[in-house]
């Protein structure tokens, strides 16, 4: 059992990012609010960032800037690529909230459920 | 039900992807498989080939600049889409306001 | 916001923001920072200037004239400076190789290209910040 916690204990980097992982995708699947999707998929492009930097991290490593200070830096590697992932989340999300607004604009609401509703009523009138 | 459905496999999901993380060489820093030759090779050679201190700042905009390009690529992407959903809103109502009329 | 008191604060409070952005892109090589953060610093004090003042006065202050201007020369800039390295040493951004006087290691002076590329992302970012900003609050008006 103490093994089993120590094993959770080492790994709890992992375990936060999965959870955060897990807890945007349930937001993108259950809720039909086109924002709270928007929302959904943020946090989902966090756990991976998350899971990345807990890649690269040394236990009592020194920051990736060259000092005199005595010891080993951490990975500086995965902090480079995520600062392109951050760029490419931010453009996602702005695109889908323009898109949002235009949604808002043809269909007065930003449900999925009741944009299905409008879309089979004008379907049935045709 | 259909809630309760999807939280159990929401959960299966978890515990599925919990297990694939548990199989991955922990913290175990300097023996990790991500720290390699090549960040051995940035850190140990980045400021006599580049002259920054900053190994982060020296791999953004020297060994991986063509990366950055594109960065700075994706977010001129971003602005020219999101104008281009944005703007045109006006010109057709502009445009069939005098054919009504 | 029509606020006597938040007006007078983010009119004291922007100075600062927007000169400790300005730090963070010129100290991208040698502390921690870069174009990057230094680029949104600046981009959000103007954020913050459209959220208070009003979409009509900024755009007074980052027209759309500045925000093309900015929005291209970020990527002119860095592709100027990459395009220096295929006459100086037959590689596209190219640093040591290219000539570049990499200084003296620690120093503001040092690093070669490394600190105009930060210049120039720096720019794109927070102009890109802001544009998108005012595109999606300006969205009723086009």
């Amino acid at each position: 059992m103490i093994e089993f916690l120590q094993m959770l204990y080492d790994y709890v980097n992992y375990l936060g990012a999965v959870a955060l992982f897990i807890i945007g995708l349930h937001t993108v699947v259950t809720h039909s609010n086109l924002i709270k999707r928007i929302m959904g998929i943020n946090i989902m492009g966090t756990a991976v960032f998350y899971f990345f930097i807990a890649i690269g991290n040394v236990t009592g490593g020194l920051p990736p800037i060259l000092t005199d200070t005595p010891g080993e830096y951490i990975n500086p590697l995965p902090s480079v690529l995520i600062l392109t992932g951050i760029v490419v989340v931010v453009s996602i999300t702005v695109y889908s909230l323009s898109l949002v607004i235009r949604i808002y604009e043809t269909y007065g609401t930003i449900d999925q459920d009741e944009i299905a509703k409008i879309n089979e009523r004008e379907n049935a009138d045709d | 039900m259909r809630k309760w459905a999807l939280r159990i496999l929401f959960f299966m999901l978890f515990m599925l992807m919990s297990y694939s993380v548990l199989q991955m060489p922990g913290d175990i820093g300097l023996d990790s498989p991500a720290y390699n030759e090549a960040t051995h090779h940035y850190i140990e050679e980045s400021l006599g080939e580049t002259g920054a201190i900053n190994i982060i700042a020296s791999i953004l905009t020297d060994y991986r600049a063509f990366d950055t390009l594109g960065e700075t690529i994706v977010l001129f992407t971003s602005i020219i889409a999101v104008i281009s959903i944005l703007r045109p809103s006006a010109k057709p109502e502009e445009e069939e306001a005098p054919t009504d009329g | 916001m029509d606020d006597i008191i938040v007006k007078s604060i983010t009119r004291i409070i922007i100075p600062f923001v927007q000169l400790y952005g300005i730090f963070i892109i010129l100290h991208g090589h040698v502390s921690p920072g870069g174009g990057f953060s230094g680029g949104a610093l600046f981009g959000t004090s103007l954020i913050l200037y459209t959220l208070i003042f009003g979409v009509d006065k900024a755009q007074k202050k980052f027209s759309h004239r500045v925000s093309e201007i900015a929005e291209s020369g970020g990527i002119l800039i860095y592709l100027s400076i990459g395009v220096i390295g295929i006459f100086t040493a037959g590689y596209f951004l190219s640093n040591k190789a290219a000539g570049f006087p990499l200084g003296e290691a620690g120093s503001l002076l040092s690093g070669g290209m490394i600190p105009l590329l930060m210049i120039g992302v720096g720019i794109k970012v927070a102009s890109t910040m802001v544009t998108l900003f005012h595109t999606l609050i300006m969205e009723e008006r086009l």
